[in-house]
């Protein structure tokens, strides 16, 4: 069941993000020159619009000297105040801590550039008006507001990922990811983030065939990025350094294990049982099952998986009970879950692949 | 900078708790009013008497409207307001989330306007 398993190791952490209509061309290589032209140009502007943003911020009491890095700090954590919403949150962060343009930022998260621009200029209006400060919060609201940061980081990062893939986003998460490892030494949870996107990135070159998604199973392992996998493992090492464990570093750790020549089966189930406990949710659940039935056989998987609840509607559940039922030679069970799973498959590539499933098993 | 926090919640709520838990409010209350004040950040506050008493006015072509009823009709009323002085919107929430209300209810806060000579 690694198919399901993997699948939904893919798209799991997108619940949420917009969906896309539409193909989008996978973009190529830029020209690094370009790139970091535009990166100073855009820097400059956004220390004139932080200059602006301060003016019009209301004076904190302890307004003091900060140099630029302090500075960008405090920026990405007003960017991500729970007082915006969150499409504001993201927005504003991609305009003010990022390389991309407002209508680059329009383009990739396909919304119209106006309204685009109307979020940011209320956004900063609110921050504003509403008194948001500029700071890097005080030690009491500091866990949660870093993993305010830490999701709109990885929102970004799973809207680039795609399907489509739009690289400009990965790349300007994996950069917010950097940056933040580097302001935020102490963080474990920061570390673990940076790793998960770079671990997850190092397989962009194999996830997408023709516009479609490759199982990770069945990806080109010489297609990963073995440098990125590096970093990745040891951005992990920061984190589980600090002794903080968290979902990210377990993630990451879920990410790193499935790197290596073959998956630890047993430690991903750990990991995976660790997580159900500190960020639990059904799809965490699912994942472990099919964990679980790789590691110790399918009928330890299916225990779990029938265990879980509020997964009625969603097709990757009864796609991996069809397989577990299909191993435990139990088909007439398996053919009805590959039907429910037919029934709610959302598109022709995941129906063409249970169809085949289903009669694979009627022979 | 001057925040309103607009007390909203569920009245029914308040009628069906035992006259000890309602006392044990009224103590997080007073708690609350002495720190505000003690720090002075209190500008104004005020508990509200029951939506049921509340009068809606408008005027519509040049006409006088009076009904019976708040401005509209919701779940959650609004029971009470603090009018209190806070640095930055972190402060204000801070203040808010104090606020025993918020337990069951919704606390809105909106920043004043501030008009130059204006009024406080």
């Amino acid at each position: 069941m690694q198919d399901a398993f993997a699948t939904a190791l893919e798209r799991w952490p997108r619940d949420g993000v917009p969906t896309n209509p539409g193909a989008w061309i996978i973009a190529t290589a830029r020209n690094r020159a370009v790139d970091r032209l535009r990166r100073e140009q855009n820097l400059a502007r956004k220390t004139e619009l932080l200059a602006r943003l301060q003016e019009l911020a209301p004076a904190g009491a302890d307004d003091e000297e900060t140099t630029l890095p302090d500075e960008r700090l405090e920026l990405i954590f007003a960017c991500c105040h729970p007082a915006l919403a969150a499409d504001a949150q993201v927005a504003l962060t991609l305009s003010l801590l990022g390389g991309l343009t407002t209508p680059e930022i329009a383009r990739a998260f396909i919304v119209p550039e106006p309204t685009l621009a109307q979020r940011l200029v209320r956004a900063k209006r609110k921050i504003r008006d509403a008194g948001i400060p500029l700071r890097v919060p005080p030690d009491h609201l500091l866990p949660e507001r870093i993993r305010a940061v830490l999701a709109v980081i990885y929102l970004v990062f799973n809207a680039g990922y795609g399907p489509p893939v739009r690289r400009e986003l990965c790349a300007e998460a994996l950069r917010l990811a950097a940056l933040l490892a580097t302001l935020m030494p102490d963080e474990a949870e920061v570390h673990g983030l940076h790793a998960l996107v770079l671990l997850q990135d190092a397989r962009r070159d194999a996830r997408v065939l023709d516009g479609e998604l490759v199982l990770l199973e069945q990806q080109d392992r010489s297609l990963w990025d073995g440098a990125e996998i590096e970093q990745g493992r040891r951005a992990l090492e920061r984190g589980l350094a600090l002794r903080a464990p968290g979902p990210y570093q377990l993630q990451a750790g879920i990410a790193a294990a499935h790197s290596e020549e073959a998956s630890d089966w047993v430690r991903i189930s750990l990991l995976y049982r660790r997580l159900a406990e500190l960020a639990p949710s059904p799809v965490v659940d699912l994942n472990r099952a099919v964990a679980v039935a790789m590691a110790d056989g399918p009928a330890a998987g299916l225990a779990l998986a029938d265990r879980i609840e509020g997964l009625d509607g969603y097709y990757l559940l009864h796609a991996a009970r069809a397989d577990l039922l299909r191993r435990l030679d139990r088909a007439d069970e398996a053919a009805a879950a590959y039907e429910r799973a037919l029934a709610l498959a959302p598109s022709d590539v995941e129906r063409d692949f249970l169809r085949r499933r289903l009669s694979d098993l009627r022979v | 900078m001057q925040y309103l926090l607009l007390i909203y919640s569920d009245e029914t709520a308040w009628e069906s708790i035992s006259e000890d838990e309602r006392r044990a409010i009224y103590r997080e209350y007073s708690q609350l009013n002495d720190d505000l004040r003690g720090r002075g950040k209190l500008v104004a506050g005020d508990e509200l008497q029951p939506v049921a008493t509340a009068t809606s006015v408008r005027i519509r072509k040049g006409e006088t409207l009076v009904s019976d009823g708040p401005f509209a009709e919701t779940k959650e009323a609004l029971g009470g307001y603090y009018l209190i002085e806070a640095d930055t919107l972190d402060e204000a929430i801070e203040w808010a989330a104090r606020i025993p209300s918020a337990r069951q209810g919704t606390i809105e806060i909106r920043p004043t306007v501030a008009h130059a000579g204006g009024a406080t």
